[in-house]
């Protein structure tokens, strides 16, 4: 087999852009503390500022908004976490309004969080999506009360790539008083995010989907909204996270929005014309296909797609061994069995959810690779159909 | 990217999932003298095994399928398909998750319970030619006893909860929400936790 390898998990992760790449070997060299007074302290300090502007940048914040944490789930955990703590006491007692309102369409990180908090007596609110994923702002105006403390919805989805208004959203959450929270990391470095014109309180971002590193994350905190750290013990990043910095992550990150900054309303729309070829290629060559998710309001790098008849992994599996990696979002590789939160969360029948495979392109990709799955994908589903017991009659 | 022996699965799976064979392409036209279906799209997985049988000998001679699941699914279903052919019906009936799992060289263990269907397909094509042929009092029926009262949870979901990964109390709590009332099946359901686990799992 003459496997040729097209990457098209991008939502999963991306590979170092080669300016990042060259950015933390140079970063290698310095050991310091950014915390330490002396020069190999100020050396690394000098680092980590720098990509703080950049971040900033990238999210039109100011630099003193932006918390470096250990990855998106941990900003996220931390927002959900810090602003629901009930305590009566302390300077940033929220004075009652403890209650969480998210939706059931949130990355597991949000979810799981949100039904620990609710175990231990913090009530929450799971919001329902439209069929494209969409949260209703009308519908938020009914659930948000003088008791919620947050609302957490996610700006794009990294299942589906559905985009929400989250401008609207923060507007009916703050005339009821409650603050806002915005998970990004989707969103960030593939369409426009900036943190005024949102009007959000909280948001995060992960390097590691914008051609940064692994491991590191970074939380928005608008400047004058109650915060306090999850991780204490440290007056690192102004006290609102301990722990020694990771100097060379946070420069990938930095080195990673700036790239962004240049380079992404220029691939956005060569990102946008492969997503419509892949589309109509599948519609043209693949009978009894459905495509998940927002037909604009989306990211312009995602495209979900469920195919009749066939179980999502053996696509994705088939798919692998000609070289080819997307993902599904069914997770039989769970053993539970369990289809896609989200696609269910959208009414798609389970059978449908099932069937379903996430593309996501990236920077590196290119029309050629389009034509190589277009190839490849046709052969696939018919394969896999042709053994299945749910596409009898029909032939592809 | 270098995957050279990187695949999630064996290369036994890897060639049955590749080149799945006596898959029955032409329902129709296959002169199954029996048929079972077992699963559900809506679970993910669901199963078709169709057999011819020389019932003077009282063996298999040809065994087809069609699956709807994931790589394992569709690779244990492929190599049942080849073990049963010769196979006299009364073996046959028995085999058992594990025979095709060894066949198959191993899974993952979180995908034992894709080859499950497969020997549940496999009966229930066999139940269907005993019916067809007047030998219905050849069926074993499967009986599910109730273990947890409260919960009213049986043995044989139990035994699914293994195949899907519990091992400990906690985690067949989990699955199946027994033992969260009263409390008081916890022995006997440890003990069945701990049987199943040696069946299906054990050396």
């Amino acid at each position: 087999m003459d496997a040729k390898p097209v990457y098209l998990d991008h939502n999963a992760t991306t590979p170092l852009h080669p300016e990042v790449q060259q950015a933390m070997s140079a970063a290698l060299e310095v050991f310091g503390n950014p915390s330490s007074l002396h020069g190999f302290g100020r050396e690394a300090k000098q680092l980590v500022d720098g990509a703080r502007d950049n971040v900033a940048h990238l999210v039109g914040a100011v630099p003193a908004e932006i918390v470096f944490v250990g990855s998106g789930s941990e900003a996220n955990n931390t927002v959900l976490s810090v602003l629901s703590c009930p305590s009566e006491q302390c300077t940033n007692s929220r004075k009652g309004r403890v209650e969480i309102v998210t939706t059931s369409i949130e990355h597991p990180c949000v979810l799981e969080t949100s039904k620990c908090l609710r175990d231990r007596g913090i009530p929450v609110t799971f919001l329902g999506v439209d069929r494209y994923g969409r949260v209703d702002p009308e519908q938020l105006e009914d659930v948000v009360t003088e008791r919620t403390g947050l609302v957490s919805v996610m700006m794009a989805n990294n299942e589906i790539g559905t985009v929400q208004d989250i401008k609207g959203i923060a507007e009916v959450v703050h005339r009821h008083g409650a603050l806002f929270h915005t998970d990004a990391v989707q969103a960030v470095g593939k369409i426009p995010v900036d943190v005024r014109e949102l009007d959000v309180d909280f948001l995060t971002c992960s390097a590691h989907k914008i051609y940064g590193p692994k491991g590191v994350g970074a939380l928005y905190v608008k400047r004058g909204v109650p915060f306090c750290p999850l991780v204490r013990g440290g007056h690192q990043e102004r006290g609102r996270r301990a722990g020694t910095e990771n100097t060379i992550g946070i420069v990938g990150f930095g080195k990673a929005a700036q790239m962004r900054a240049q380079e992404m309303d220029e691939e956005a729309g060569r990102l946008l014309e492969m997503k419509t070829a892949l589309r109509q290629g599948i519609e043209e060559r693949i009978p009894d296909v459905a495509f998940n998710g927002h037909p604009t309001h989306c990211v312009p790098n995602t495209l979900n797609v469920s195919f009749d008849g066939v179980e999502g992994e053996s696509i994705l599996l088939y798919l692998d061994l000609e070289g080819i990696a997307v993902s599904t979002g069914s997770a039989c590789a769970s053993g539970s069995l369990d289809p896609s939160h989200v696609l269910l969360a959208t009414g798609t029948p389970v059978e449908r959810a099932h069937g379903s495979i996430r593309i996501s392109l990236g920077r590196a990709n290119s029309m050629e690779d389009i034509e190589y799955v277009l190839d490849v994908l046709p052969k696939v589903v018919s394969k896999t159909r042709r053994m299945s017991t749910a596409y009898a009659g029909r032939r592809s | 990217m270098n995957t050279t022996n990187t695949w999630a699965y064996t290369d036994k799976v890897k060639d049955h999932f590749v080149n799945p064979r006596n898959v029955l392409e032409d329902e129709d036209g296959y002169p199954a003298d029996g048929k079972g279906v077992v699963g559900n799209i809506k679970c993910g997985d669901e199963m078709m095994v169709a057999i011819r049988v020389d019932g003077q000998q009282g063996t298999i001679t040809d065994c087809k399928w069609k699956t709807y699941g994931c790589a394992s699914a569709i690779a244990s279903t492929s190599v049942l398909s080849e073990m049963v052919k010769g196979m006299p019906l009364d073996q046959a009936y028995r085999l058992s998750p594990k025979e095709i799992t060894a066949e198959l060289g191993s899974l993952p263990e979180h995908k034992i319970h894709c080859s499950v269907l497969g020997d549940k397909a496999l009966r229930a094509a066999i139940d269907d030619y005993y019916t067809r042929h007047g030998m219905a009092d050849r069926i074993v029926k499967e009986e599910a006893r109730i273990v947890c009262q409260c919960m009213n949870v049986t043995d044989l979901e139990i035994e699914d909860a293994v195949l899907e990964g519990a091992r400990t109390f906690y985690e067949l709590q989990e699955h199946t929400k027994l033992g969260t009332v009263c409390g008081q099946c916890e022995e006997e359901a440890t003990a069945l936790l701990g049987e199943y686990v040696e069946r299906h799992f054990g050396g």
